[in-house]
């Protein structure tokens, strides 16, 4: 067990934390309270995600010929964990980073390769994911989104719902039922859709928060051409299997960076409010509750490490690789219910309030959080997925 | 960056399940918490010849120079048998105290002979206040013909009626700071004035005792270290000793997660196996979370106290402020999931309920923890 970092992971920490001292831009204010980017930033953080892929501190781990560095996960980690420590901005592409650019290197074909994960990179093509539907949400499996063929293209009708970035992405990872009388697993097939193409229709969601950063999208006799299949006809579901376990390490290694973010923030607001005169990280009962938030927080680093050791060893990653989401979710909606409390009455006022505390962004990612344990997979079906493949509980 | 065990880490391992299946059964447990002694010389002559009991002592010291992280590996397999007798205690605390603060002369006489499995010992540190600060050493240490004279109670004390040498916390002095003042003193069994009352426990595999002093004198070379500065070293041994009983917490808990998940496969209610049901499915997941977790924070703070890092102290109250809670969560459930024979002194559950319970209290519970995270985070 060494945790300690070679002289050349140094050396690249230390490249990192120059580069984001003199390249993070001035007008950018770390709030702390928000891990998701907000539509009005969106035109700042497609420079920002730019800026980072010119310097080339982004798809670290994604082979070079792909626009990537080539590079392990333990450059990824540390060039993370800089980012949290400098609290730069988020990159916008999200799932474009996250998701679609590794399972298109992993499934693409070679022309699909050299097309998309690059311009993901660049942020020049934002992607959004096609997979929940009004009835299959939980039971994605179940989804009902068809895709017909029709000579050297599939039509496409249906409609998905919670789709976040739809209304500014280029495209979007869509799984539709090629083969009905399949078995619901085996007849879904894995798109690279066009999102400009003729009968792709966006509304926007209004959400809990009050704006509208999730979209509902229709699909109309879309007409997609068969070279946008990834990874085989009627093997959706594999492909869109493939990475979650990539995703959830990254997409989790960066969330618990944002999580510190949020937790220094906090810590910041609880030194500035006070309760009966003296500052709340004074009251015992609040040093609990910031110590417990502290723990947890810190823990799913060395979960994260854990898991990320055993894929660096060339391992199956362990238990600890499928806890992460399930404890990220309880420790970041405890910590946003934690800032209701240390803002106390104030928590009421909304932005546009000269009273509200930090212009209210607190009560907003407050609201934000409680989709945490609804998206990406519900915390009820993250605990059955564990009960049964981790151990080994009879499925009903 | 590896944050896993070696090959010859996990070979500790598959040697000491192995062994401990074999000589720590549950019904060998069961016995030791109706005697006294809480362990037999037989078994204690095992551990000592598979290296166990010098396991971190210097090889100087009949040790084998081995570090926390390898102790982490026997810890776990040790609480998944809830192995009773001295062995905190002893190495961990006592051991360990004299190969931090003793002088060449008093390592010299304990650690060879502790580490061969021919000398027990403990740290009388707690008092009746049941405080973890410096503070709440009280018990007087007076300097008197070139000796010392102690008068005073401590309480809580692992094993004190098993060991042949006892290292005690009292106080020498008074200074500035409640840290000020504290010395550590080694104070052999017999020792006219001192009196060992076993106590009886909730947790039978863990024996307490209350140790008093009553004008208790000891020669001055029962000193160890410097004669007030102690805390300092006490600290870092507790520190030591928490990260190991937590390693110990993880195994326990490991094994009840392992006990239960077994049952609700077998154990069939409305016609199905009960582990069908998401209300059971969902508290196992929550068990397996709490589980992993503790064992994410408690390698780390082995490897933190192995590094001397400078976050060792914060890194081992995260992991007993963390694990304090997890044990006793995943204890409790594991008794609910396995219903009415899960409240039986013929299952086996209590004994980890009841090991969870009595750890929650060793070196602090998590209430204290948290609050010197809060403490060395600065806030």
């Amino acid at each position: 067990m060494d945790l300690s970092l070679t002289p050349e992971q140094e050396a690249f920490g230390a490249t990192v934390r120059a580069w984001l001292k003199t390249n993070i831009p001035r007008e950018w204010k770390s709030t702390g309270s928000s891990e998701i980017p907000r539509m009005e930033q969106y035109e700042f953080l497609r420079r920002w995600q730019r800026t980072l892929f010119d310097a080339g501190f982004i798809g670290l781990t994604w082979p070079k010929e792909y626009g990537g560095r080539g590079l392990t996960f333990m450059e990824e980690l540390i060039l993370q964990q800089e980012m949290a420590l400098a609290k730069a901005p988020p990159i916008l592409n999200v799932l474009g980073v996250g998701m679609a650019g590794p399972t298109i290197v992993a499934w693409g074909t070679e022309e699909q390769k050299k097309r998309y994960p690059e311009k993901i990179l660049s942020c020049e093509e934002i992607w959004c994911q096609g997979y929940s539907e009004p009835n299959a949400g939980s039971d994605l499996a179940s989804l009902q989104t068809r895709a017909v063929k029709d000579g050297e293209h599939w039509v496409i009708n249906g409609q998905k719902v919670w789709t976040s970035f739809a209304h500014v992405s280029e495209f979007m990872m869509l799984l539709a039922r090629t083969d009905p009388s399949a078995p619901k697993h085996k007849g879904i097939t894995y798109f690279l859709l066009d999102m400009k193409l003729p009968g792709v229709t966006v509304k926007p969601l209004r959400q809990i928060t009050g704006e509208a950063e999730f979209n509902e999208v229709f699909f109309d006799n879309v007409r997609v051409h068969e070279s946008q299949v990834l990874g085989g006809v009627n093997n959706g579901w594999a492909v869109g299997l493939t990475t979650l376990m990539y995703e959830r390490l990254t997409l989790g290694f960066g969330l618990q960076v944002r999580l510190r973010i949020a937790l220094d923030g906090l810590i910041d607001l609880a030194r500035r409010m006070e309760k009966s005169g003296r500052a709340l990280t004074k009251d015992p009962v609040m040093r609990q509750k910031l110590a417990q938030l502290w723990i947890d927080t810190e823990c799913l680093k060395y979960t994260g490490a854990r898991a990320i050791t055993k894929l660096l060893r060339g391992e199956m990653p362990g238990p600890e690789a499928s806890t992460g989401k399930m404890a990220w979710v309880d420790t970041h909606q405890r910590l946003q219910e934690l800032a209701m409390e240390i803002e106390g009455p104030y928590s009421q006022l909304w932005k546009g309030s000269e009273w509200a505390v930090e212009g209210g962004v607190w009560p907003q990612s407050f609201l934000r959080s409680r989709a945490n344990s609804i998206e990406g997979g519900t915390t009820e079906i993250q605990k059955n997925i564990i009960a049964e493949r981790l151990l080994g509980l009879p499925k009903d | 960056m590896d944050f896993g065990f070696s090959p010859e880490q996990e070979m500790l391992r598959a040697t000491a399940r192995k062994f401990l299946e074999n000589e720590c059964t549950s019904g060998f447990v069961r016995a030791r918490m109706e005697e006294p002694a809480g362990v037999t010389d037989e078994f204690w002559a095992k551990l000592a010849e598979q290296g166990w009991l010098g396991l971190v002592y210097p090889e100087e010291h009949g040790g084998s120079g081995l570090g926390f992280v390898d102790l982490t590996v026997l810890m776990e397999e040790m609480g998944r048998v809830v192995m009773p007798g001295p062995f905190l205690s002893t190495v961990l605390l006592g051991g360990l105290a004299i190969r931090e603060a003793g002088s060449p002369a008093q390592k010299k006489e304990w650690l060879a002979r502790i580490a061969a499995g021919r000398a027990r010992t403990t740290l009388a540190w707690t008092e009746p206040s049941a405080r973890w600060d410096a503070a709440g050493v009280t018990c007087a240490a007076r300097e008197d013909k070139g000796g010392f004279v102690l008068n005073g109670t401590k309480l809580f004390v692992l094993d004190a009626h098993l060991a042949d040498v006892l290292v005690v916390v009292a106080r020498t002095g008074e200074g500035k700071t409640p840290e000020d003042g504290v010395s550590l003193l080694l104070v052999p069994k017999g020792t006219r004035g001192m009196e060992v009352k076993l106590l009886p426990t909730m947790d039978q595999t863990r024996k307490l005792c209350e140790v008093s002093f009553k004008d208790a004198s000891v020669p001055a070379d029962a000193l160890m270290g410097l004669k007030g500065r102690a805390w300092p070293t006490l600290a870092r041994v507790v520190e030591r000793a928490t990260v190991a009983l937590c390693a110990e917490m993880c195994g326990g808990a490991q094994r009840v997660l392992d006990m239960t998940t077994d049952y609700a496969k077998i154990r069939v209610a409305f016609g199905k196996p009960i582990g069908t049901y998401q209300g059971v499915k969902h508290k196992a997941a929550d068990m397996l979370v709490d589980v992993e977790n503790a064992k994410s924070l408690t390698y780390y703070a082995a490897w933190a106290v192995d590094e001397n890092a400078p976050e060792a102290a914060l890194a081992a109250s995260m992991a007993k402020a963390y694990v304090t809670d997890a044990y006793r969560k995943v204890a409790g459930a594991g008794i609910q999931l396995h219903g009415g024979i899960g409240f039986t002194w013929e299952h086996d559950l209590h004994l980890y309920f009841k090991r969870a319970k009595s750890s929650e209290f060793t070196f602090g519970d998590a209430t204290y923890h948290r609050e010197r995270v809060a403490q060395l985070i600065n806030l």
